[in-house]
């Protein structure tokens, strides 16, 4: 599989991840070789198998009960994020 | 004998017998990281004030006559694990400035049985590497060599217990983290069984992989501190609600009988003629031990690296979408709206190969190429897993090589990534099948370590330690310090 310069600043935004002009060339060549990499997994004949969906057999994701357990923290918790105000993240204005 | 160069289990009897202080033997510690951290560059944050005052009351619950077995003894932590009010920075740019504020379920039981946290060690960033070379804050030199590269994601805490400046350190396995730098550095390092121990509080790559251990030089060591770590969490989902056996008391079990499968497919090309003749010396010696050799065949096993980076990257791009510049790490400055605060907090808070995973994984799970790249791995990857079924319904336990070289130079593969993928060849198929498995060092080649890989069925732990103590009772390898650190 070999990918396009338009490919990955497809990826890129589908990621939001901010890739500069001199990053590109590298991860056209290096994203390029991983999927060929990957493709000799096409050669495996997986015919009847499941796709693994737990590396347990037998077992599944369990749930626990919908009940507040740490109470009220966001004090803590804002204390270390970038930009707050008035008990709210604060982001650059989204609706005009 | 100075404290230094002895085994967890030696400073877990030398504090009870009161030889030495929790205080004392943190301070020796401290004063080792102080000498040594800047060539090693081992730790990122280093937590004196903490030490002593855990190490304090660590004297205290012993005065008290209240010790348990790990009261008094230090460690230190991969930054992987949030410890609450300190740094955790995971080897990122992105959460540099992260204090986290809760404690990682094994932070808080390893803090509650008295151990002291000397700091927190480097790794690679997100734990994604095998040179700890991707880290944010540089590489970590081996100690053995400072030009060689001490193995990854773990390599700090691998090159912290080689160089003695912890006597143990966790650490924590998606794809051959903890075994390939403790292969490395030349100590012993164990990835439980996937629900084993809990993940919570560790931060994220592949949540279907992760799994927390811990490093240090003898099997016996790993025993005590997996004990403690071991056992059911609420607050983790995949955490398995099964008993833990008690692992010191079944280190002794009778080597006679055991049979172990020599995996046919770990020897062929590529695997380093010296490294292998290392891992055959080793085999016989299990043998001579009264294990039953045979050669057992896993015919998927090749197809585990291209698995490995279909599946691990896929589960990294959904987790790491947390990290959008909003609610802790990384903000770009001003930015003009919102997708720009996003684009470039990540962009500029993520590094090349953390960019590169959450692309690839991105493009196998976008419209069109799931079911060709995710869907078809996620097949084979229950392929590799019946192989090792099969293995077992044959044998104890699986043996081979825990890398395909010794450590290799600083700079030497970082560009080219399937090159660098290629190191955890050994190891990722236990990752895929939710495994346990134990590196343990079975020479050198030269100054550099080699390890003894065992991998074991599930929740089969108690096997892969009673194996390796055997094998360590007759051999020195885990005793051995690099020169400069003696």
């Amino acid at each position: 599989m070999s990918l396009t310069r338009k490919d990955v600043e497809g990826i890129a935004h589908l990621a939001r991840l901010e890739i500069t002009e001199p990053q590109f060339p590298v991860y056209v060549d290096s994203l390029s070789k991983i999927l060929s990499f990957v493709e000799q997994l096409n050669a495996a004949d997986t015919g009847n198998a499941e796709p693994m969906a737990h590396p347990l057999e037998g077992v599944h994701q369990r749930l626990r009960p919908d009940i507040a357990t740490s109470g009220d923290q966001h004090l803590k918790y804002q204390a270390i994020a970038p930009s707050v105000a008035a008990g709210l993240y604060v982001v650059p204005r989204v609706i005009e | 004998m100075s404290l230094h160069t002895r085994s967890v289990a030696e400073l877990a009897k030398g504090l009870a017998a009161k030889e030495f202080s929790a205080v004392e033997l943190a301070r020796h510690f401290l004063a080792r990281i102080d000498a040594s951290n800047p060539a090693l560059n081992a730790f990122l944050t280093v937590t004196p004030e903490r030490a002593l005052a855990d190490a304090a009351r660590a004297d205290v619950t012993r005065a008290a006559g209240q010790a348990g077995p790990l009261t008094g003894v230090p460690l230190a932590h991969k930054d992987i694990f949030c410890t609450d009010g300190v740094r955790t920075s995971c080897g990122s740019r992105m959460l540099d400035n992260f204090i986290a504020p809760y404690d990682a379920t094994i932070v808080e039981k390893l803090h509650a049985a008295g151990t002291v946290m000397l700091g927190k060690t480097n790794m690679d960033e997100f734990a994604m590497g095998s040179s700890n070379e991707t880290s944010w804050y540089g590489p970590v030199k081996n100690p053995w060599d400072l030009a060689k590269v001490p193995g990854g994601s773990s390599g700090g805490s691998a090159a912290a217990v080689a160089a003695r400046l912890a006597p143990v350190a966790t650490g924590t396995d998606t794809g051959g983290s903890i075994r390939q730098p403790a292969a490395l550095v030349g100590i012993s390092g164990i990835k439980p069984t996937y629900g084993r121990v809990s993940r919570y509080g560790m931060i994220a790559f592949a949540s279907s992989l992760d799994q927390a251990g811990i490093m240090a030089p003898s099997a016996e060591d790993c025993a005590l501190f997996l004990q403690t770590m071991s056992g059911f969490d609420p607050r983790d989902s995949t955490s398995v609600d099964s008993p833990v056996p008690n692992y010191a008391a079944e280190l002794n079990a009778p080597m006679k009988g055991v049979r172990i499968g020599l995996v046919k497919e770990f020897f062929g090309a590529g695997l380093d003629a010296s490294v292998g003749g290392l891992v055959q010396a080793a085999i016989t010696q299990l043998r001579e031990l009264g294990a039953e050799i045979v050669e057992v065949s896993c015919p998927n096993l090749p197809l585990s690296v291209p698995t490995y980076y279909v599946v691990a990257p896929a589960e990294c791009s959904s987790n790491l979408s947390r990290f959008d510049g909003v609610r802790f790490g990384h903000r770009c400055e001003n930015p003009k709206d919102l997708l720009d605060l996003y684009k470039r907090s990540r962009g500029e808070g993520f590094g090349a190969e953390v960019k590169r995973r959450i692309m690839t994984g991105t493009y196998v799970l976008s419209a069109g190429y799931y079911d060709a790249y995710y869907l078809k791995a996620q097949k084979v990857r229950t392929l590799i897993s019946e192989d090792f079924k099969r293995a077992f319904a044959q044998v104890d336990l699986l043996v081979g090589p825990t890398s395909p070289t010794p450590a290799f130079g600083i700079g030497a593969k970082v560009d080219d990534p399937i090159t660098m993928y290629l190191n955890d060849i050994y190891t990722i198929g236990a990752n895929l099948a939710g495994l346990p498995a134990m590196s343990i060092p079975c020479g050198s080649v030269g100054d550099l370590p080699v390890g003894l890989q065992l991998i074991g069925p599930h929740f089969g732990e108690s096997r892969l330690l009673s194996t390796a103590h055997a094998y360590q009772s007759e051999t020195d390898f885990h005793r051995r310090i690099p020169a400069a650190y003696v």
